[in-house]
């Protein structure tokens, strides 16, 4: 029993940081129907600057929770920044261009960016200083759930409870909501659609730089190629939860990081990224739609 | 004589809306039928359905080029019901816009064409036959439509008109016993209407195929009709002889009372 | 365009890059030796870099801007150089006699590393072309490619392995192991609207590498399978050398192979629909084409040309592991097809020459190599969509037909 709800609770850790990074997914296909290629390279990215600025603080000799917090600040300030200008460069001229075209740049996106990391810093793993602290009410039950762990599970609620309220009461929100619906549509009714989009992709990857900062020092090692299997899985997340929809996404991602910690826990833990994988293939095959998501039919 | 197209009762829900409620229609050998309605009324779903890009809900539908034995169209996808011999045209025109005037024809002959990988591989002589065969079917094709000065332009370099023009021929490359055709004059000026006009009798006296049609001009259906259907809200409200239909109580309710009014 | 408001803008684009770039390239941190390296000089170089690259930047959209323009209007569609070029027979065939006798006296001229690198970039010709006819003609986006090299590549391993089987005896069944692994992969997912449908097939892709990489008793795991023979010539012993140049000419000649039947297939009943299928799926079904079935023989087809290639790279390598059939691998054979051109032959041989020969002979080149290529894919998508050279498809021509048959019309 203790080890199921060992699984159960690794695999709401899991589902927790994919949904942190499937939402920016959903949101940017939401917007702009383009499976957003580059978004696992955020959250890397994110996991980086964060690296980097609590290695010095940490020389500095500065108290980890505060380290934590200008890192996650200063993560969150360059993902966000990242996400905007790749927008802009790589998917803002493509908006008129097939699907396939915007899909094709934004894998050369990724691959960019992946090689940036890995050509100006490096290909191994780097050991990430575990900032979140051990509480102490959680030693009795340490050995079950880590501190870390709470600390995931806690700011993936707030930061979903944070951007609903964001999509469904706010200005920008509606003017999002909008868009997606028609972006030709929200145009005439004077919503800037372009400030729309980026607003959207800052936000997805500023959420994106917060799992990745949370995964960091909770695995407590990060390499460049961090951000791809988690962006495929994380988009499998989000399609399973029906692609475009915020509490679909986090559903995704809680079904899939349970799934994955389940099978890795009694079936086979070699086969776990194939597991991920024929996920994907079976939900798409069977579900393109997801689990909330509504069919939609090619409109003749 | 048996209707070549017979459709009872068909359903069709999305979700819960009923798009198509229990429609029947005929269609009989030689017949120009129209089908009229308000937008949104369920026409174009109406030919989806028929065409098997939508699954009815309910109802049956029944095809009998021969007039003898009756082929259901239920469950069939769309390319069967093409090679079945029902061939269509979109009311968003649907050209492949990159290929020249004379390709476009040649894909809708695609269907009744038989070379497959090794054709295409070794250039037998049959295949070489039937290529060169359908370049000569498909260029006679355009000629009747009145298209052959464009023969080799880019489908998306024709003006509108005749872009209509173009898919109406190329569902015809499809050798169908019927066409159905999907609002055909939409965005046509006057003398554009005029020529369509003259094409569709064309096709229906000398091709012998009938036709199906969905339209908002009403002096073009008035005129071209044999039979006419009316729909609204899902429903058919309607059906009659041009005279008939002008004439319903019905049909000036819900879809020409302003006109008549004013 | 060096006006004060030009220069204003760039610099700003230069800071914000500067600050973007800022901690990854700039600051490196050794957490274990506690150690912080700054590399100013590498913030210089982006702001610099940045600068002028973002004049030619806004140069290039604002080009491309005024040329769709052009085109919208109706203006006179040039042919390009390349068109021209193959229409000019006086200028085609002599550089056809003379592109062909260049062709057989490299390996005589050129030294073994050369003709080694040569047959490597004819490799790619090969499965560049057969994922052309899926992404290009087809327009089916399958990022999971490598898979079907990897089955002909392990094919050919295990054949040989197990059954002692040789390459021409394996050559024809990995092109049919391909074939096959791309009708059952792509029977399930071929329904699948364009951009899942490439996410699907990077899950397959990925599971085959996994599925090698774990199933030791199979595959030998990531350790790989050595010591696979390179091609025989009727039991003849080659050196070394002769075998090098043994296996140019066998790549040259399934290049060959490989140019005619792609170029048969395009221009058939079958090519016109991938083509139409690709313009317009609901049409074309509306035509009578069989969507899965048009799409699935594109997709098997390709395949085989992978299978094949991948017989020829286990041939040439002498040993394969599974890092060899990364989802990068497939990318870069995309980059093949999109460089050069989607959909055109000529394009495809092109992009492959670039790819592959470029970054070995520019050795300082090579470190960035994976980097250009995710760059060059996003350039390229934003600046010239269809490739180096666009798709001069031959177009079916109506020419005088017409007289002979006016008495039956």
């Amino acid at each position: 029993m203790e080890y199921f709800i060992e699984l159960f609770l690794g695999g709401l850790t899991r589902g927790s940081i994919y949904a942190l990074i499937a939402l920016g997914y959903t949101m940017v296909y939401g917007i702009i129907q383009l499976i957003n290629f580059a978004h696992g390279e955020i959250y890397m990215i994110g996991a980086f600057t964060a690296l980097i600025v609590a290695g010095i603080l940490s020389m500095l000799g500065w108290n980890p929770v505060a380290i934590l917090i200008i890192a996650s600040v200063i993560a969150v300030v360059y993902s966000a920044s990242y996400g905007w200008t790749i927008e802009k460069l790589a998917y803002k001229p493509l908006r008129q261009a097939p699907r396939l075209s915007a899909l094709i740049s934004a894998i050369g996106m990724s691959m960019f960016l992946q090689y940036y990391v890995l050509l100006a810093q490096t290909s191994n793993f780097l050991p990430f200083p575990s900032l979140i602290p051990d509480f102490k009410f959680m030693e009795p039950i340490e050995h079950i759930v880590r501190s870390s762990e709470i600390v995931i599970y806690i700011t993936t609620a707030i930061v979903m409870v944070f951007l609903t309220f964001l999509i469904k009461f706010t200005r920008i929100g509606k003017a999002m909501r909008a868009t997606a619906q028609d972006r030709d549509m929200a145009m005439l009714v004077g919503i800037d659609v372009n400030k729309v989009i980026s607003f959207t992709f800052i936000i997805g990857s500023a959420t994106a730089a917060i799992g990745g900062v949370l995964v960091a020092s909770h695995t407590g090692q990060i390499n460049y190629y961090i951000g791809f299997i988690a962006g495929i899985k994380a988009f499998v997340a989000a399609v399973l939860g029906g692609i475009g929809s915020m509490p679909g996404a986090v559903l995704g991602s809680l079904v899939l990081g349970m799934s994955e910690s389940f099978f890795t826990g009694y079936i086979s833990s070699d086969y776990e990224d194939v597991f991920a994988f024929l996920f994907l293939v079976f939900t798409l095959i069977f579900r393109p739609s997801g689990i909330l998501g509504r069919s939609d039919t090619d409109k003749v | 004589m048996e209707p070549i197209l017979e459709v009872k009762e068909l359903t069709k829900d999305f979700g819960g809306l009923r798009a198509l409620d229990r429609i029947d229609l005929k269609v009989h050998r030689g017949q120009i039928v129209a089908l009229i309605g308000p937008n949104g009324a369920g026409k174009t779903t109406f030919f989806n359905c028929i065409t098997g890009i939508y699954q009815p809900t309910k109802g049956e539908m029944l095809i009998s080029p021969g007039g003898k034995e009756k082929k259901s169209l239920n469950g069939l996808k769309p390319n069967h019901v093409t090679k079945s011999g029902l061939a269509r045209t979109f009311q968003n025109i649907r050209l492949f816009q990159n290929m020249t005037v004379l390709e476009n024809v040649m894909i809708g002959r695609h269907c009744r064409m038989h070379a497959g990988i090794p054709g295409a591989v070794f250039r037998n002589p049959a295949t070489m036959r039937e290529e060169k065969q359908v370049v000569e079917d498909s260029y006679r094709l355009l000629e009747k439509i009145g298209l052959e000065q464009y023969v080799n332009e880019y489908a998306k370099n024709l003006p509108y008109g005749a872009q209509r023009r173009l898919e109406i021929a190329r569902a015809m490359a499809t050798e169908p016993f019927m066409l159905l055709l999907d609002e055909p004059a939409a965005g046509m000026n006057v003398k554009e209407t005029k020529e369509l006009d003259d094409l569709i009798v064309q096709i229906c006296h000398q091709e012998k195929i009938s036709i199906l049609l969905i339209e908002h001009d009403m002096k073009l259906v008035m005129s071209l009709s044999d039979l006419i259907y009316v729909v609204d809200y899902g429903k058919k409200i309607a059906e009659g002889t041009p005279e008939e239909i002008k004439n319903n109580p019905d049909v000036i309710k819900a879809y020409l009372g302003e006109e008549v009014d004013a | 365009m060096f006006s004060f408001s030009e220069i204003k803008k760039s610099l700003l684009i230069s800071l914000w890059f500067m600050f973007l770039t800022f901690p990854i390239m700039v600051i490196r941190v050794n957490t274990i030796y506690k150690t912080i390296e700054w590399r100013w000089d590498r913030m210089i170089m982006v702001g610099v870099g940045s600068f002028f690259l973002s004049f030619l930047w806004r140069f290039f959209i604002g080009k491309k801007e005024t040329g769709k323009k052009k085109t919208d209007t109706g203006e006179v569609q040039q042919l390009t150089w390349i068109q021209r070029l193959t229409e000019n027979k006086k200028i085609y065939l002599p550089s056809l006699v003379a592109i062909s006798v260049f062709v057989v006296l490299f390996p005589f001229v050129f030294s073994m590393y050369q003709t080694n690198i040569m047959t490597t970039a004819l490799i790619y010709v090969v499965v560049g072309l057969g994922l052309n006819i899926v992404v290009g003609l087809a327009g089916l986006l399958d990022l999971g490619y490598v898979a079907f090299y990897a089955v002909g590549a392990y094919t050919y391993a295990l054949l040989n392995q197990h059954f002692g089987l040789g390459f021409w005896t394996v050559l024809p069944l990995g092109a049919a192991m391909g074939f096959m692994f791309g009708v059952i992969l792509g029977f399930p997912v071929l329904r699948l609207r364009g951009d899942y449908l490439a996410i699907v097939t990077l899950g397959f892709g990925e599971i085959i590498r996994l599925i090698l990489e774990n199933w030791n008793a199979f595959s030998s795991g990531p350790s790989g399978i050595a010591n696979i023979p390179r091609p025989g010539l009727f039991g003849l012993h080659l050196s070394l050398h002769q075998n090098i140049i043994y296996m140019y000419f066998i790549m040259i000649g399934l290049a060959i192979f490989t140019i005619f039947i792609v170029g048969r297939l395009q221009d058939s009943r079958l090519g016109r629909a991938w083509i139409a299928l690709r313009e317009d799926e609901v049409a074309c079904q509306a035509m009578g084409i069989d969507k899965t079935r048009t799409k699935l023989s594109a997709f098997a087809l390709g395949a085989t040309w992978a299978g094949m290639g991948g017989v020829m790279f286990a041939a040439k390598t002498t040993f394969i592991n599974p890092a060899s059939f990364t989802i990068w691998e497939s990318i870069i054979i995309l980059c093949v097809v999109v460089i050069g051109g989607m959909g055109s032959v000529l394009g495809v041989i092109c992009g492959a020459m670039v790819l592959i020969l470029l970054p070995e002979y520019l050795r300082a080149f090579s470190e960035y190599r994976m980097l250009l290529f995710g760059a060059i894919l996003v350039i390229m998508m934003v600046f010239r969509p269809e490739g180096i050279i666009s798709n001069v498809r031959k177009t079916y021509k109506f020419e005088g037909l017409k007289d002979n048959n006016k008495d039956n019309s």
